[in-house]
């Protein structure tokens, strides 16, 4: 259980000395229940206490790292249930799985479109995580060849095989990878999870059809003779209920009960669904696990369009709803304008800046793009919060100098704000006020007319 | 072998109105079938935790005028119909729609400026057309949604057809047209929980009753604010389950409407190659939009391409059978 500031400050040396930066042990204490600051600020504190706090400390869901360097990827340590709470903070690792029984033209070619996947939405960059390797054939030779060739990309890796002997060949082939290693069961948990301490892989620990108390239990023998400690869970499920309710008490029985044996993070199998007979299916039970606590989650069938969705849909639910994104308030300009280009303004929320700079670069045309500062707010939004009206953006053009730059004094609005003309008009006297279209997606066709 | 788990689930003291659209012949109506939505004490799909008596249903957008914004695929996919909303419906009910929202979108002064006669009559058409619940939305213009709506709910009196949208600005006729012709609102709400709770209010006071509202909470598409609007549903719910009475009306979500506005369902052409096949993704689009927002609560989901009906069907199906874990 999180200790409360108190039951800190009693473990604390209680000098008030300051040297944390913290007028008293106090504060310092509630610093630290808040988990915002570091317990080694303070240089008086007893290794007991310091061992005490740590294990206090510790996430109620394990922060587990597939792979090393380049190539890691970190899951788990989730500390709300809703992500309005506060935020998510590590989002799901998307992987492909490859099975052994692919020829070698077959894995090869997936294995590089996967690799080389990427995609920028609002700025950042979305690339697949790694791929998981499907022992099919029960051979540890050919097990160890697929792995090996994957491990050349720069991806993160799940190695999937029920018999030991194939598992550690395919270690053997990427040591010191830390490839996730799928997974010890009931059955099997001695050795492999003697495998997974033995290469310093994290295991993951397969229950049966939901049944957590098993899971459980597993996880016990686990962590207690095994001394294994970096897991990832699966619960069995493969539906959408069942995989539901299970995601869910996990989740609920780490953050509100602080239950160890299952504060681990999550991996989903969508392809496996019951009725994900299709593309559309698997893609649609991924969703639910980017929305329902999937901490990994592995794929099937390699498309696209199916994987663009998912890479948006887990931006969006893993934005930090206290922080929505922004960019920098001021004059961009695109496709280098001259001083008879038109000049177009906009909100500083970054989905809205990327749709229209994006649009406008499409169109071929240079621009002249100006960005209030709305507070990260959407047009509509900023416009119904006052926060983009006719004052803001009068002050907006003063301020970035673009007059300097341009001959003309044309500016267009987005179609959504049509009303605020009248005033910007006044506010900006001489200008020309232009409406454009309500969605960025008019904007080519918009500037087409207007140079015409 | 098994451990002891700590119980997680929620005593909820709340529990969402259940709310039936449409009345068949023996309540005053002429609709074969009903629907009724709500009813829950969980949050969605916990069958572990309480009870959802009445699943999550799938209704279809038709348009009483051929849509000139639409997308290729869309186009292309319902074909004909388009043109004809008795038709269009017809077809939506083939293809499993559970409720049909028709969009009196002619009304509107700069698409065709139609009145209160041309509603009333396509208002009737559909009706003959289909024997499912029938959800009627104005052209978002506040005094032509007041004319073409009262006159459908006048139209449809007894049919217990849901009248949208009933906004703030708008809220007293509508709420007086459907007080005097027993029929249901949808309150919706520019995505706030506290606006959403007031509407309702307002609505309440003028003695509409409680089984007789839909809340819209206004939803974003997937890659466009999505995570915004699902975190507002979430919140909107959770506070119903918790017990406050003024926001535990059904929510409708508008999924195809938004999911198709966005640049990676209308454009085919001009967009990156990992963007991949323009109808997979688009299909893929409303569906996830759909799926995620069934998440957080969507009891009603209105859907706009032929493909994703038994898509978002299949996943209800799925969502709705109770859940081997104890």
């Amino acid at each position: 259980m999180a200790l409360s500031g108190l039951a800190i400050y009693k473990m604390l040396p209680q000098t008030n000395c300051k040297e944390c930066g913290f007028p008293t042990c106090l504060a310092f204490a509630m610093k630290l229940a808040a988990r915002q600051v570091e317990l080694s600020a303070c240089p008086y504190v007893s290794e007991e206490t310091k061992a005490q706090l740590d294990s206090a400390a510790a996430p109620p869901i394990r922060l587990i790292a597939l792979g090393r360097d380049s190539h890691k990827l970190e899951v788990g340590n989730e500390t709300v249930i809703f992500r309005h709470e506060k935020t998510f903070y590590h989002q799901p690792g998307l992987f492909y799985r490859l099975s052994t029984a692919l020829g070698d033209q077959e894995f090869s070619g997936l294995l590089d479109q996967i690799a080389s996947y990427q995609v920028e939405r609002v700025g950042v960059a979305l690339r697949v995580d790694g791929v998981a390797i499907q022992d099919a054939s029960g051979s540890a030779e050919t097990f160890a060849k697929r792995v090996a060739q994957a491990a050349e990309k720069e991806l993160a890796l799940i190695l999937i095989s029920a018999d030991p002997a194939v598992m550690e060949a395919g270690l053997k082939a990427v040591e010191g990878r830390a490839p996730l290693v799928y997974a010890a069961t009931a059955e099997n948990w001695e050795k492999m999870a003697a495998l997974a301490h033995q290469y310093g892989a994290p295991l993951a620990v397969r229950g049966k059809d939901g049944d957590l108390e098993g899971l459980a239990a597993l996880v016990q023998e686990i962590t207690s003779k095994a001394k294994a400690e970096d897991l990832v869970l699966d619960p069995g499920t493969r539906g959408w209920a069942d995989t539901l309710a299970a995601f869910t008490k996990i989740r609920r029985a780490a953050i509100k009960k602080n239950f160890r044996s299952l504060g681990y993070p999550v991996i989903a199998f969508p392809g496996e669904g019951a009725g994900a007979d299709s593309l559309e299916m698997e893609t649609m039970l991924a969703a639910q696990a980017i929305d329902k606590y999937g901490s990994l989650i592995v794929l099937d069938r390699f498309d696209k369009a199916a994987l663009y969705s998912l890479l948006t849909l887990r931006q969006n639910i893993y934005t930090d709803p206290q922080k929505p994104i922004q960019v920098t308030p001021g004059l961009y300009e695109i496709s280098s304008p001259n001083a008879d280009s038109p000049l177009l303004v906009t909100t500083n929320f970054s989905l809205t800046y990327f749709s229209v700079a994006g649009e406008v670069e499409g169109s071929g045309r240079p621009a002249w793009l100006l960005v209030t500062d709305s507070e990260g707010m959407s047009v509509l939004t900023a416009w119904a919060a006052g926060k983009f009206d006719a004052e803001r953006i009068a002050k907006a053009v003063r301020a970035s100098g673009v007059t300097e730059r341009i001959k003309h004094q044309k500016i267009v609005i987005p179609g959504f704000v049509a009303s605020i003309s009248g005033e910007l008009e006044e506010e900006l006297a001489g200008w020309e006020i232009l409406v454009g279209p309500r969605e960025a997606i008019g904007i080519p066709s918009f500037l087409r007319q207007m140079a015409a | 072998m098994s451990a002891a788990v700590p119980d997680v689930k929620e005593i909820w003291s709340g529990r969402i109105v259940e709310v039936t659209l449409g009345a068949g012949p023996d309540q005053g109506g002429t609709r074969r079938t009903t629907v009724t939505v709500g009813g829950q004490n969980t949050l969605p799909f916990l069958h572990f935790e309480g009870q959802m008596p009445h699943k999550p249903v799938v209704a279809v957008e038709v348009r009483d005028q051929a849509p000139d914004d639409w997308s290729e695929l869309l186009v292309q996919a319902w074909g004909d119909v388009l043109s004809d909303p008795a038709a269009w419906a017809a077809r939506a009910e083939e293809l499993g729609a559970e409720v049909i929202a028709l969009s009196l979108d002619s009304a509107h002064p700069e698409r065709g400026d139609t009145g209160a006669k041309e509603a009333r009559s396509t208002v009737r058409r559909v009706l003959e057309a289909t024997g499912i619940p029938l959800i009627v939305y104005g052209p978002g213009q506040p005094d032509k949604d007041n004319e073409v709506l009262v006159a459908a709910a006048e139209e449809a009196a007894g049919e217990r057809i849901a009248l949208g949208n009933c906004e703030e600005k708008n809220y007293r006729t509508i709420v007086a047209a459907a007080l005097a012709n027993d029929q249901l609102v949808i309150a919706k709400t520019p995505i706030d929980v506290n606006l959403a709770k007031q509407l309702n209010v307002l609505i309440g006071d003028m003695r509409l009753s409680r089984d007789h509202i839909i809340m819209d909470p206004t939803t974003g598409a997937l890659g466009y604010g999505l995570e915004y609007t699902y975190s507002v549903m979430e919140r909107v719910r959770l506070a119903a389950l918790s017990g406050d009475a003024a926001l535990q009306q059904p929510m409708i979500v508008t999924a195809g409407y938004e999911a198709w506005r966005a640049k990676e369902t209308r454009t085919g052409e001009g967009v990156p190659a990992e963007w991949g096949d323009w109808r997979t993704r688009s299909l893929l689009w409303e569906a996830n939009t759909a799926v995620t927002l069934l998440e957080t609560g969507a009891d009603i989901v209105v859907l706009r391409h032929p493909d994703v009906i038994p898509l978002v069907k299949q996943a209800i199906e799925g969502l709705m059978q109770d859940s081997p874990v104890a």
